[in-house]
């Protein structure tokens, strides 16, 4: 038994024949839709590494089912450089050094990319409160807060 | 906040010494980072394995009859359908590839299926049915040492017992008279790596009969090394393509999928992809030895040590690993940096029906720092000293001898490290700040206090590591550097088959290149095992050793571009000569075996000090602690990249704060209680505080720039740090870490 997914990821209306009805958003983007930088560390909400955009609100892909997507909007890692124009989130992770083995990175830029976008100034505090849900192992988290306050500020990030 | 007295200078075209981006970096950011788990080809299976969930059992029989019958299974293979060798290992190929005739821990692999589902890869592998007779397990380590234990493997349950023997201690166990003596018994929990990116990869049958495996691991050609003979192919036929590696951590040193994924693939002649869940993922890779000490330490009046004795007990789990090498660290490294003429260490690995235990980043010396550490902190009450005075002097230097006898010759500035430590600022106590802010406070977020019931404690730890392999190991490294014109200007290709598990090797190795060669175009080149092996990403030794290799294939090319006269530009003599390329391996100042008996023997060519200073809060009301911040001072010899570099002392320092205070696999019975990140916690960016770094210089003259391998170091001194704070704020003895809530709360 499977299921038509129709959605739209990254501004493109998308159409996704075979689903089984088991399957997460994650799955559906890494395995049927060639989309794979959004991660599977944990598939079950505990990392962070699937962080997307699901019609503008951050979640975990890997605790939406597929068929949960339906007609809605789906952002994801992939979708906010402008071409070959990095996102300033993405910028700033790379000049502090942000980036170690970088499966956290997806997940944590789009958790950065929200939160610059609610709050272009935020503190320490604030920042460690909204990034408290993306596990990283390698960087210690130091490198990642220096990200975040270099990329605010620059500017808040593009709509 | 870091503070470096870089010798290096800035350069302009990307050398040695400068903040160079990752060269994959880009990718990471963009989501498009090939890991080993995206990788995907139109018409491959997946796989799924089937394991024990006893702890240790008979397998009586195996029903395949319903998981084969399943529509979408490809294939469902038992022991029996391993090719060649059914066995592999590290230190000791005891570990069967897929279950024999028993299992001897919970979770040990018994069957794979390939499906073209993953899915109903896992459903097959449910259905399949597994007859056991359960068995008494040997889940206590230290009745494993006990000749009497039913033995786990034939030989008997003591892996490696390694003695170290120095001053008096040679004729006999009597200890020499001392002022002051200290016992401490100490306990570490089983730590897991915890690396984000799960086991994976893809396997592809060839049309020569052999296989091309896409992997994330720690070490290709070794990895080869034990899958060729499984799968009963010449190595040339296993050919081995590093994926992108989501983390390492030591987990990576042993197989996981490599063979399932590849006997799968030779078995439908289809692509094969394993990947690990979360929760496979615990049972997929070892562990961080547990660890149960005995430590007495004897000092003069003044607080000199006249003797140190250690019981160090390891407890490897099911199958030997890196077991032997775990051993001889704790041993040789078990009485910290730290001139002491009298040592009586015994350290033992012994096998249990427990999951298997191997490499964790610190790998043997992080279980002895943490006992030496509280050790000191002890007798430095007892001698009425500040834990950093008792530290210093006792400290070694260039011309110290450790537990091994092993003259230390190179800088160990371990006293000018601790006094820079302790002259760094104070941090604010959050506690005692006017309105403070809750989040900064134990509890944090959820608001268990509002400053009551909170106290503030700061603690001292320093660890001593060995860099790369040690004891013997034939340790080398393979470089091929290629320089030649592409669209007339000169670029340099650099090949090795290193694994780059986020560390940043890829970037170090680049500058090292355009340092030798003063070329600014260059490439690194996807590892594979087309080139000769460059040894692990373990040890702390990549930058050292492949970071050698590189340097010594540059020589060589410029050795030979040379011979055409120094009046030529580079470009007008490759356009004569066409390409160069050179190859060259590169091998440290050789190890020696330690003595079986006393220990003694120059078993490391290379040690490397960390300090730290810890400040913490605890709630004393509900145990909670909040490390406030982490100071650390490291000497590295040589500043390769700055930027990496903080990188590596932060998130070691982060894996050294989970084990003081969050980290461990626990166990009942033999059985895994917790294997999720729900309940397996590691550190969050509101766990950890902010780091406060100096980096020394002072270089090692054996070793490539006179660098000094700098990934592990911090991972052993912060635990004791953390805990010594905490105990400072407390009064309470704290033996154990992790520590729990209940370790301070309910006491």
């Amino acid at each position: 038994m499977s299921i038509r997914v129709n959605f739209t990821v990254n501004g493109s209306a998308e159409s996704v024949d075979g689903v089984w009805e088991g399957e997460s958003l994650l799955y559906v983007l890494r395995e049927r839709m060639g989309l794979p930088g959004s991660k599977n560390a944990c598939e079950q909400g505990e990392c962070g590494s699937c962080t997307v955009y699901l019609d503008g609100i951050p979640v975990c892909a890997c605790l939406v089912a597929a068929g949960q997507v339906e007609g809605r909007s789906v952002r994801t890692v992939e979708g906010l450089a402008d071409g070959d124009r990095l996102d300033p989130v993405q910028e700033a992770f790379l000049e502090c050094g942000a980036v170690q083995c970088g499966f956290c990175t997806p997940g944590l830029i789009v958790a950065c990319h929200d939160l610059l976008a609610r709050n272009p100034a935020p503190g320490d505090a604030e920042i460690r409160e909204a990034l408290a849900g993306n596990l990283c192992r390698c960087t210690g988290y130091e490198k990642i807060l220096d990200a975040v306050r270099l990329a605010a500020a620059r500017r808040a990030p593009r709509p | 906040m870091t503070t470096s007295k870089a010798t290096t200078s800035a350069n302009t075209f990307g050398g040695i010494g400068g903040n160079l981006p990752r060269p994959d970096g880009t990718l990471k950011v963009r989501g498009e980072f090939a890991y080993s788990s995206d990788l995907w080809l139109e018409d491959m299976l997946w796989g799924a394995t089937l394991r024990s969930p006893h702890v240790r059992a008979r397998i009586l029989g195996i029903d395949l009859t319903e998981a084969i019958a399943m529509p979408g299974v490809h294939a469902v293979l038992t022991h029996d359908d391993v090719p060649g060798e059914k066995h592999y290992g590290l230190d000791r190929r005891d570990q069967p590839v897929l279950a024999v005739d028993q299992v001897r821990y919970q979770g040990e692999a018994v069957a794979i299926v390939a499906a073209d589902h993953p899915e109903t890869a896992r459903r097959a592998a449910k259905a399949i049915k597994v007859s056991y007779e359960p068995l008494p397990p040997v889940v206590d380590p230290a009745w494993a040492l006990d000749p009497a234990s039913p033995p786990i493997h034939p030989g008997g349950n003591v892996v490696r017992r390694q003695p170290v023997r120095t001053g008096v201690f040679l004729d006999g166990p009597g200890a020499p008279p001392a002022d002051v003596v200290v016992v401490g018994e100490y306990e570490v929990g089983m730590q897991d790596q915890a690396f984000l990116g799960p086991e994976s990869g893809l396997a592809v049958p060839a049309e020569d009969g052999g296989v091309d495996l896409y992997i994330a691991t720690q070490w290709l050609h070794v990895d080869r090394d034990q899958l060729a003979p499984c799968l009963g192919l010449p190595p040339e036929l296993v050919r081995l393509t590093l994926a992108g590696v989501g983390g390492a951590f030591g987990a990576r040193e042993d197989l996981s999928m490599q063979v399932h994924a590849c006997m799968l693939a030779l078995r439908t002649g289809r692509p094969v992809k394993i990947v690990y869940d979360r929760q496979e993922s615990f049972f997929g890779h070892v562990h961080r030895h547990p660890a149960r000490m005995r430590y007495e330490h004897g000092a003069d009046a003044d607080g000199r040590l006249v003797y140190v004795k250690a019981e160090i007990l390891l407890d490897g789990g099911a199958y030997c690993s890196s077991s032997l090498a775990v051993v001889g660290n704790a041993a040789s490294l078990g009485a910290g940096p730290y001139e002491v003429p009298n040592i009586h260490i015994d350290a033992y690995g012994v096998y249990t029906n427990n999951p298997p235990c191997g490499a964790m980043r610190g790998f043997g010396a992080v279980q002895a720092c943490f006992g030496y550490e509280s050790q000191m902190d002890r007798l430095a009450a007892a001698c009425g000293l500040s834990p950093v005075e008792i530290r210093i002097r006792n400290a070694v230097s260039e011309g110290s001898r450790i537990a091994t006898g092993q003259l230390v010759d190179t800088p160990a500035p371990l006293a000018e490290m601790l006094a820079e430590l302790a002259a760094m600022p104070m941090p604010d106590l959050p506690a005692e700040r006017p309105g403070p802010d809750l989040r900064d406070l134990p509890g944090g977020v959820s608001q268990t206090t509002r400053g009551e019931g909170v106290r503030h404690g700061v603690g001292y730890a320093v660890g001593l590591k060995n860099i790369c392999y040690s004891e013997g190991f034939d340790d080398y490294s393979t470089a091929r550097v290629r320089v030649e014109l592409l669209g007339g200007k000169p670029h340099v290709l650099v090949h090795t088959a290193a694994a780059e598990v986020g560390q940043g090797l890829v970037t170090v190795l680049a500058q090292i290149a355009r340092t030798e060669l003063g070329v600014a175009n260059v490439t690194v080149a996807p590892a594979d095992t087309r080139v000769g092996s460059a040894g692990s990403s373990s040890a702390s030794r990549q930058s050292y050793m492949t970071g050698g290799a590189v340097r010594a294939a540059c020589a060589a090319v410029r050795d030979r571009l040379a011979a055409h006269g120094p009046a030529e530009s580079l470009t007008e003599i490759l356009a004569l000569t066409g390409p160069i390329e050179e190859t060259r391996e590169y091998r440290h100042r050789p190890t020696f075996p330690m003595d079986p008996f006393t220990g003694q023997g120059d078993s490391h060519t290379q040690l490397a000090l960390c300090v730290h200073r810890a400040v913490v809060a605890v709630d004393v009301e509900l145990g909670l602690v909040k490390t406030v911040e982490l100071a650390a001072v490291q000497d590295v010899g040589r500043i390769l990249n700055p930027i990496a570099l903080e990188g590596q002392i932060h998130g070691a320092s982060a894996q050294g704060l989970g084990l003081a205070l969050m980290e461990e696999i626990q166990m009942e019975g033999g059985r895994v209680l917790n294997p999720s990140f729900t309940d397996y916690l590691i550190p969050t960016i509101l766990d950890m505080p902010p780091m406060r770094l100096s980096i020394l210089e002072h270089p090692d003259p054996h070793a490539p720039y006179g660098l000094r391998g700098a990934g592990e170091p911090a991972t052993l001194s912060s635990t004791p740090a953390i805990v010594a704070a905490v105990r400072n704020a407390t009064g309470l003895e704290l033996p154990r870490v992790p520590i729990r809530p209940e370790h301070i709360a309910l006491t």
